[in-house]
């Protein structure tokens, strides 16, 4: 399937509305689903499915393995400190250095499962493949969000400064005591995040979480699944609690001290020259006569089927996947944020939704694949169910946030009417917003869901890895990071076009829920008559 | 003539700071009242006020326009009588609207001189504009009392005089917060005058001229 949208971003659309653009999404996405491989070839899904959820009300607290928790913490608080850190030094030259910026959407175009990949090749199973297959991709997130933050900050304060002060002094005394609390903020929420990814780095062989949830999930041992997971969910809904900025520190310096021995691997950095000078180096490249007309006719031979029998259909089954995943994403979403908003759901709705969302968030989609996998048997349809639950709840609980925020007149209609005439029709820019922005998350995602056996990008990267051809996991790895900036820098200039690239879309900044301004409903009034 | 709506030492603030103390008023069927008073006086909290009285009754214009600027000027002129339709009629109306509301709210916007602009999103409208379509959604409502928060102040005097005209025409009792002294005077029969959230003057329009009001604008 070819992207019609994608093909004519710079030329002008007369009519480019809402309406429009929403019915393109759902046109490529029937096409998509058409194409789409959704067979469930396991014979008994529904005994299974009773199992899982058998074991999963019955948790079996006594079985956790304490240290796998302790160090999914501990490479998560150290992978977003080191890419925290990283991003800040690059958000200071964001703006100036087209350089930078590229480098910065590289890095965080590749996920963290491939870094991972590419990791354990240097430096083994071993605490810094964790740390660092969060940190690198992470920094370039970082970067990019600090950079937007400082661009987006309240200069006031620096207007009024004395002329000769020094850049640096500028920079201390009007800019980041305005920008500190946002900064906090945002990577104590990528924490979360962070624990996320260690937490499905286990399915690659780190000793966090996920070494044991797939162990369990593969013997059926769903009990045992359950409590590590209910450990995990407590984890991250206290997050507030244990990460605040005066515990950073004693974070940091824990994780350091209770770090696990490396599995295997011998000296990095003889690894590490290994991999750079030969393992990644294309097969007709390596030790050949690099002035050699033949040696690039070869290296030309080496590339075409992979390009042709590996790369393109991996980049057709992941844009399949992601396009469906979309539009079911914005389904579940709509339908799903009434049931969270205090005005369709009441104060109860609103306390479940709450509930609701921290699960669903805090379970990697990764896992939710994993499990669907084996339930349904191999076919596209569980990386769409897992890839729309989880985004769709992600977006249900932002919108109703926003729902919450919204001001109606006194006179406003009830119930459905006043969803589909009031709500739905003045949020749909944001909406729409947070679709677009979650667009290339979920196209990433799809791409690595190939290693759990979809036919995404993921698969043809594995296999190249298993096999121990790492030049053309490379060049699969290249492959899928241009795809999804290509999708990235697409989102963004349909978003602009529909002027609703100025609206939140990072669920760090969801909105409060109280209404703008003073109220002026007759529920708010007051009244002693 | 019968008593619409009674407040007897009636008293309301937002939040626990009171705006209005002590309000002793009757609004009886038929009448055409203007509240008045300088901005922050208590006006807009009478009208909720009242409005929370007679909700089911009352086809209210708010004072920010209060559209809904991602949809037509169409359906939010239709939204007037949303609680008339059954919900699926709601929800086909919002995709292929029938021709007989087509019309009739093409009518509507026909009083306010807005027909012009029946499809067109209410955000692209002027304020003015935003304004007399939130007055044709309350004339298109057709219930008999109108409460409206200064609903023709963004609207030069000749066509505010006019829409007033209509609202008065339409609706048998109306209650409306005006800042207009010369417009307040042609069109209502009785001034109420709100000074620092208390009843400062109740009196039969044609006893009072514009010279009375003046104390009580900070003039």
């Amino acid at each position: 399937m070819t992207r019609p949208a994608m093909a004519t971003p710079s030329l002008p659309l007369p009519t480019l509305g809402y309406r429009s653009v929403t019915g393109l999404f759902v046109l490529i996405a029937i096409v998509a689903l058409a194409l789409s491989d959704l067979a469930v070839s396991a014979l008994n899904p529904w005994a299974e499915m009773r199992r899982l959820v058998a074991g999963l009300l019955r948790p079996d607290l006594l079985s956790i393995e304490m240290m796998s928790v302790v160090w999914t913490v501990a490479f998560a608080v150290l992978g977003v400190a080191i890419g925290a850190s990283a991003g800040f030094l690059f958000a200071l030259v964001f703006a100036r250095l087209r350089a930078v910026r590229l480098l910065c959407a590289f890095l965080r175009s590749v996920h963290e499962l491939f870094w991972a990949l590419l990791l354990i090749q240097i430096a083994g199973l071993s605490p810094t493949t964790g740390i660092l297959a969060v940190a690198i991709p992470y920094s370039g997130i970082f970067a990019k969000v600090f950079a937007e933050m400082i661009e987006e900050a309240d200069l006031a304060a620096e207007r009024v400064l004395p002329a000769g002060t020094s850049t640096i002094a500028r920079f201390a005394y009007a800019r980041i005591p305005e920008l500190a609390p946002q900064f906090w903020t945002y990577t104590l929420y990528r924490l979360e995040c962070g624990m996320r990814s260690t937490l499905v780095l286990g399915f690659v062989g780190l000793p966090t979480i996920g070494f044991h949830l797939d162990s369990f999930f593969k013997q059926g041992h769903y009990a045992q699944a359950a409590a590590l997971l209910l450990a995990f969910y407590v984890l991250i809904g206290t997050r507030r609690l244990w990460a605040r900025p005066a515990t950073i520190p004693i974070l940091i310096v824990v994780s350091l001290l209770v770090l696990p021995e490396a599995i295997g691997g011998g000296s990095a950095l003889a690894n590490l020259v290994r991999f750079v000078t030969h393992d990644i180096v294309p097969t007709p490249l390596r030790g050949a006569d690099l002035l050699a007309v033949t040696t690039w006719v070869n290296a030309a031979i080496w590339l075409w089927p992979i390009l042709t029998q590996q790369a393109a259909p991996g980049v057709i089954q992941t844009l399949l996947l992601s396009q469906v995943a979309l539009v079911a994403m914005g389904a579940i979403a709509l339908v799903l944020f009434p049931l969270i908003c205090r005005r369709f759901a009441g104060r109860a709705g609103q306390l479940l939704g709450r509930v609701a969302l921290v699960v669903v968030r805090s379970t990697p989609e990764y896992m939710l694949v994993y499990v669907l996998l084996q339930l349904l048997g191999p076919s596209m349809l569980p990386a769409i169910i897992a890839l729309s639950l989880h985004n769709g709840a992600i977006v249900g609980y932002l919108m109703g946030r926003h729902a919450d925020a919204l001001e109606y007149r006194p006179d406003a209609p009830r119930g459905v009417n006043l969803y589909c005439y009031e709500t739905v029709p003045r949020l749909y820019g944001q909406f729409l917003a947070y679709a677009l922005y979650r667009w290339e998350i979920m196209l990433r995602e799809s791409a690595i869901f190939g290693i759990l056996g979809v036919a995404t990008l993921g698969y043809y990267v594995d296999a190249a890895i298993s096999e121990f051809r790492l030049d053309v996991a490379v060049v699969l790895i290249l492959v899928t990071a241009l795809l999804s900036m290509t999708v990235d820098a697409f989102s963004r200039s349909l978003r602009r076009r529909l002027r609703i690239d100025t609206m939140p879309t990072r669920l760090s900044e969801a909105p409060s829920g109280a209404p703008i301004g003073r109220a002026i409903g007759e529920e708010k009034l007051a009244c002693k008559a | 003539m019968p008593a619409l709506v009674e407040l007897r030492k009636a008293s309301a603030g937002y939040g626990g700071l009171p705006v209005l103390h002590d309000i002793d008023l009757t609004i009886n069927i038929g009448e055409r009242v203007a509240v008045m008073g300088r901005s922050g006086a208590g006006k807009s909290t009478l009208l909720n006020l009242l409005h929370a009285r007679l909700a089911e009754r009352v086809a209210l214009i708010p004072q920010a326009a209060a559209l809904v600027k991602t949809l037509s000027v169409f359906h939010n002129v239709y939204m007037g009588r949303l609680d008339r339709h059954p919900t699926w009629y709601n929800l086909r109306t919002l995709a292929w609207p029938a021709r007989r509301e087509v019309t009739e709210v093409e009518r509507t916007l026909e009083l306010v001189g807005l027909a012009d602009k029946l499809f067109e999103r209410a955000g692209t409208l002027s304020g003015g504009q935003q304004q007399r379509a939130s007055v044709a959604r309350a004339l298109y409502n057709e219930r008999p009392i109108v409460i409206g928060d200064e609903p023709v102040s963004a609207l030069d005097r000749r066509q505010g005089a006019e829409i007033l005209g209509k609202l008065c025409g339409r609706h048998d009792t109306a209650i409306l917060a005006m800042h207009d002294i010369p417009l307040a005077l042609a069109h209502a029969d009785r001034l109420v005058v709100i000074d620092e959230g208390r009843i400062a003057l109740d009196a039969p329009a044609r006893t009072v001229t514009a010279v009375d009001l003046v104390p009580y604008y900070g003039g």
